[in-house]
């Protein structure tokens, strides 16, 4: 079976998965009543009198911080409990595959759960004349975010097969991501380190990589940095299982 | 089929399996014997690719499974300790995964499906979700997995575990039928299954192979083997032992049973070469004795012992010649 076939039979069964279980359908109802309540109520959307989605992307980072560990916790420390990982690794399935696969197939749920937020473009649209190119870069951006988070999730969570100590250890490091590069952290730093310092910290940071977007603007340097950050979590997942089943 | 030479799996300090090897090929049914923690599951993981080896190679037809392990692992059908699921799934559909994964799709997939649904007995339950079956079901359902593809080799960890009386014969029978076609390695600590199945057995105690040979050799190698009890009414055992001392050939006497008018006595052969004849000749010169015999027959050793003296030399000696 071709390598593309396989991971396209992996992904289906986790795709599948979320919505067999309640998964799937307490995490899209939550993410969008958070989104709405964090765009329209702390964002005042309509008190800004302006029409864009500046204040839906804003709080992105801050809502993926904790609603994409949730979906990613259960990646790898599911298949570890259960002992699901070694039906499925001694199929004639390589790791990358069952990884890319498993990846993909969440990465896809989160798209949906954010195309689900379409009824705030129809709002912005009914109410004014909103810059259809920020928009779409939003999303775009938010979604490579989305994916950055997510692999991050994949790697913590083939550290444990706890799944609550996956959560916690992922969202230590999506939080990292995201202060790295916030505002208040970074004129921190920049009272004692030099501005290169301070620049390269936050480089790492996917609040600055996110601006961008937000603003309209494609920057190819921003695409590869989330895709930099998928790869080399994805890559660590591999290395993790990996040296679990060396022992 | 299965070629393992010299495997060798080092846990840090700790050698989980040492230096074991063995062959199998088509049409034999290999049973593994051992206590818990011997090393039973960590050889079958390493044959089946799942963790690497520390030293020593595992071949799949061929197929070594460090240089090929895609190409080795498409021959064998697995079925894991504790049987895992994907609990979320309903057995028609985990039964389609894997068939996929395995390579089978379209038509060929769903007679694929059908065919290990109805050799599993899990017609009834084809599109219950995993987690509302009952353990046997869910362990079948796991054995219709590794057999899905219909495999060379089939690689079993402990696969009649928590199934009731019933369920444990299909399966047994089950493995009995595909061992006639394929080469299958199954782990187990029940001594009678061994019996009733194997065509050979290995015996592994703290990471090596202690016994290899078929059900009938090892239980050869218990002390009781060849013996002939004799069971006989209406005369007391020391008058009977008096008997038996006469016959040629005749070693040590145990009594078994006395009681009830009737005695029973285990009598060692002196040699354990001569006892072609035997029972036979024990049977004649009692007749000729006017013994009334009930029953005579010859033992064939006991599994349990064997698999006892072996694993616990401490206690066990001097029960296995």
């Amino acid at each position: 079976m071709s390598a593309i076939g396989t991971i396209k039979t992996i992904g289906k069964r986790e795709l599948t998965g979320y919505f067999a279980s309640p998964v799937a359908y307490v995490f899209i109802v939550i993410f969008l009543l958070l989104a709405g309540f964090f765009t329209f109520m702390v964002g005042r959307f309509f008190d800004r009198g302006e029409a864009s989605l500046a204040s839906f992307f804003l709080w992105h980072p801050w809502l993926y911080l904790f609603l994409v560990p949730a979906i990613g916790m259960r990646l790898w420390s599911e298949e570890r409990r259960l002992g699901t990982l070694e039906l499925l690794l001694t199929m004639p399935v390589t790791t990358w595959q069952a990884i890319v696969g498993k990846f993909l197939a969440s990465w896809l749920f989160l798209a949906l759960a954010l195309f689900l937020t379409f009824p705030v473009v129809l709002t912005v649209n009914y109410l004014g004349r909103p810059d259809s190119g920020p928009i779409l870069c939003g999303y775009l951006g938010s979604f490579l975010m989305a994916g950055a988070y997510l692999s991050v999730s994949c790697m913590t969570s083939a550290i444990t097969r706890n799944q609550v100590v996956s959560f916690i250890l992922s969202v230590v490091a999506c939080l990292f991501l995201i202060l790295a590069g916030w505002p208040p952290v970074t004129s921190m730093l920049e009272q004692w380190a030099s501005p290169w310092m301070v620049e390269g910290v936050a480089s790492f940071s996917v609040m600055t990589h996110f601006e961008g977007f937000q603003r309209g603007v494609l920057d190819s340097r921003d695409v590869v940095f989330y895709l930099l950050v998928i790869i080399f979590s994805l890559f660590t997942t591999g290395v993790i299982i990996r040296s679990h089943r060396a022992g | 089929m299965i070629k393992v030479q010299n495997l060798t799996k080092a846990f840090g300090q700790k050698l989980a399996v040492d230096g074991v090897s063995f062959t199998v090929e088509r049409g034999e049914v290999l049973g593994f014997l051992g206590p818990n923690g011997a090393g039973k599951s960590t050889t079958m993981r390493m044959v089946t690719g799942f963790i690497p080896t520390t030293s020593g190679t595992v071949l799949i037809g061929g197929h070594d499974m460090a240089a090929e392990p895609l190409r080795a692992k498409k021959m064998i059908g697995y079925l894991p300790e504790n049987a895992p699921l994907y609990a979320d799934m309903t057995v028609s559909g985990f039964l389609g995964f894997a068939a996929e994964l395995r390579g089978l799709t379209g038509a060929e997939k769903g007679r694929a499906v059908d065919r290990a649904l109805e050799l599993c007995f899990l017609e009834p339950v084809r599109h219950q979700s995993i987690d509302t079956l009952s353990k046997g079901y869910r362990h079948r359902t796991c054995f219709a997995q590794a057999i899905i593809h219909d495999p060379e080799v089939l690689i079993m960890d402990e696969p009649t575990d928590g199934l009731d009386p019933n369920q444990k014969h299909e399966v047994r029978s089950l493995i009995r039928t595909m061992g006639q076609k394929k080469a299958i390695v199954f782990s187990t600590h029940i001594l009678e299954e061994v019996e009733a199945v194997c065509s050979r057995v290995i015996i592994i105690d703290r990471g090596r192979i202690v016994a290899n040979g078929t059900p009938q050799e090892l239980k050869q190698r218990s002390d009781i083997a060849s013996t002939v009890v004799v069971r006989a009414r209406g005369l007391a055992s020391g008058v009977l032992e008096q008997k038996l001392a006469k016959v040629a050939g005749v070693g040590k006497t145990t009594v078994l049973q006395e009681g009830a008018g009737v005695v029973a006595v285990r009598v060692y052969p002196s040699a354990k070469a001569a006892h072609g004849d035997f029972a036979k000749n024990l049977g004649e010169a009692l007749y000729k004795e006017g013994v009334q015999i009930e029953e005579l027959h010859t033992d064939e050793g006991r599994m349990d012992e064997v698999f006892r003296s072996i694993t616990m030399p401490e206690t066990g000696r001097g029960n296995v010649k």
